[in-house]
């Protein structure tokens, strides 16, 4: 049964870009950056047990890192990237300092006000981001000299480094490592009782997340070729909360299901409806009451209820 | 191994707290040496969980200290109090009830081991703490349960669990918070039995409500009220004391 899905899910992603249009395969490739978004801010929300507000910084500010170092400082694509997944690791590590003084309510405000302060950042140093036009005439990079230009080799590419993230991430969370963190989620005075340092593996968990939202931020920049202060606000991060809550926080897949959801609310509904968020929001509530832990878990019990049931 | 100078497990000097105006330690001092089993007592609100949390280091005292070993561990987060060797249980089951058995005890066993900070490879590939678990299941008496998760077990099996994992760690030093709290009879005399097999290496101090079990178990007696120690000694002077009498059966 798990084979089956594992293989339809496989078909799903090979095989439809061939046929489709360019318009279905670059929103396949934006919902494939979305899924890491999200599955990094799952590291957070679902096994660290630290809900974040704030996850855009991450995003955002390895998209400008990247932004002003090939298009204003010359740099090439290979190290601007290293450069800016760095930058935003190390912001990671600083900003893990200050949000995991509190816990619960005091962290997600501490994320918030420090991507707020980002945000601003981007709009008014217009001297050096450009401010509210942005950051425009970006370039794709060019690995092996492959060019990303058209959207299916873009697709192929987010493929890639969507399915190594996945990867990373699920083994990180499966490891001993990721027991410890589930436990300090669950019962932290507990585990501090039985000689885990809670605090460090929080900011372990918080490090690792931001690493990974630095990379879907690159694949963004990559993606868009064009960054601009919004991908920083609130907005971007709830967003991707959303995503996260509505598909199954806690959950491996949940996530990357949740931040689908969302995208194509965003690109399908905003065609017809001018307040698509509302729409967002009815959905979002319709999935909270019927499946409060979410899309996946949700969906998983009620087959096993129903095969159940069959018998 | 840090030597011990003084010659006692744990020593608590003069330590206070106080929770604004409510003082619920007040000058409390103990000396308890190596393998002594210690019962404290006194009656609800006397400060007894207080004097643990204390100990174990989810709260800090307002003046005093504490030491294991002779060492002063009165700074010490909780964290390195379980590294230094000291352990304990609490009153309130705090285990991980979506989990299985199996890895609520491995998870004991993790906290004392470089292992804890291991990014890619699974608990499963420890196989020697995951036999370690089961070891300690067996001595519980758990061990075919061990694959089910808490949240399929009985509150008695769970309070097993709860000294299992502690017992894992092969504690220098436990603290056992009410360990008989709400069982049966039955479970009453097999967690009992339990806690008498466990070998002089560890010292125990246990807070207990169940007189007639937990005072078999004891050596030493220590009694608390309104967070003082009212009396301190041996068993059986403890309990032939006037003023046992006059705090605990209030008459």
């Amino acid at each position: 049964m798990k084979w089956i899905g594992i293989a339809l899910l496989a078909g799903s992603l090979l095989v439809p870009p061939l046929f489709a249009g360019d318009f279905y395969v670059n929103l396949a490739s934006q919902i494939l950056i979305a899924a890491i978004f999200a599955l990094s801010l799952n590291l957070l929300v679902g096994f660290g047990g630290m809900t974040s507000l704030g996850h855009a910084s991450y995003l955002g500010v390895a998209a400008y890192i990247c932004a002003l170092l090939t298009s204003r400082y010359g740099f090439g694509h290979g190290t601007a990237a290293l450069l800016s997944i760095a930058g935003t690791t190390a912001m990671a590590a600083f900003f893990g300092l200050i949000a995991l003084r509190a816990s619960g309510l005091g962290f997600l405000m501490i994320t918030l006000a420090l991507s707020q302060v980002l945000w601003g950042l981007a709009y008014r140093m217009s001297n050096v981001t450009n401010g509210d036009n942005g950051i425009a005439g970006l370039t794709r990079p060019a690995p092996f000299g492959i060019s990303l230009d058209s959207p299916i080799s873009f697709y192929w590419f987010a493929l890639i480094v969507a399915t190594f993230a996945f990867v990373m991430m699920t083994i990180f969370v499966s490891s001993a490592f990721g027991s410890s963190m589930k436990g300090v989620r669950d019962q932290p005075r507990r585990m501090a009782a039985l000689g885990f340092n809670p605090w460090l593996i929080r900011w372990i968990t918080f490090v690792y997340a931001g690493f990974w939202g630095g990379v879907s931020g690159l694949l963004y920049v990559y993606y868009h070729k064009y960054i601009h202060p919004t991908s920083l606000s609130t907005t971007s991060s709830a967003e991707a909360l959303l995503g996260v809550i509505a598909g199954g926080s806690g959950t491996l897949g949940g996530p990357a299901v949740g931040a689908a959801l969302v995208l194509l609310l965003k690109n399908y509904v905003s065609a017809y409806l001018e307040r698509w968020n509302m729409l967002l929001g009815l959905v979002f509530l319709f999935i909270v009451l019927v499946m409060p832990t979410g899309i996946v878990p949700g969906v998983s019990s009620l087959t096993a209820r129903l095969r159940g049931g069959s018998r | 191994m840090i030597v011990s100078t003084s010659g006692y497990a744990l020593e608590v000097v003069n330590l206070k707290k106080a929770f604004g105006g409510l003082a619920v330690t007040q000058n409390v001092s103990l000396s308890i040496r190596p393998g002594e089993r210690r019962l404290i007592i006194g009656p609800n609100g006397a400060g007894k969980t207080t004097l643990f949390n204390q100990i174990s280091g989810d709260l800090r005292p307002n003046s005093g200290a504490i030491r294991l070993f002779g060492s002063d561990i009165t700074h010490l987060p909780p964290y390195k109090r379980a590294h230094f060797g000291l352990s304990r249980t609490y009153q309130i089951i705090t285990l991980f009830a979506g989990d299985t058995l199996e890895h609520n005890v491995t998870l004991g066993l993790l906290g004392l081991r470089p292992a804890r900070w291991q990014m890619w490879r699974p608990l499963s590939f420890y196989g020697n703490m995951v036999a370690e678990a089961h070891r300690t299941l067996d001595a519980v008496g758990l061990l075919p349960l061990a694959t089910h998760p808490i949240s399929d077990i009985a509150y008695g099996e769970r309070r097993r669990v709860e000294l299992a994992m502690a017992l894992a760690q092969r504690p220098r030093v436990l603290l056992l918070d009410e360990p008989l709290a709400g069982l049966s009879n039955t479970e009453r005399s097999t967690v009992k039995s339990l806690i008498a097999s466990i070998p002089r290496e560890t010292t125990i101090i246990m807070i207990e409500h169940d007189m007639d079990t937990a005072l078999d178990l004891a050596e030493t007696v220590t009694l608390l009220n309104y967070g003082r120690v009212i009396v301190d000694g041996e068993r059986d002077a403890v309990i032939a004391d006037e003023r046992t009498r006059e705090v605990y059966l209030g008459t």
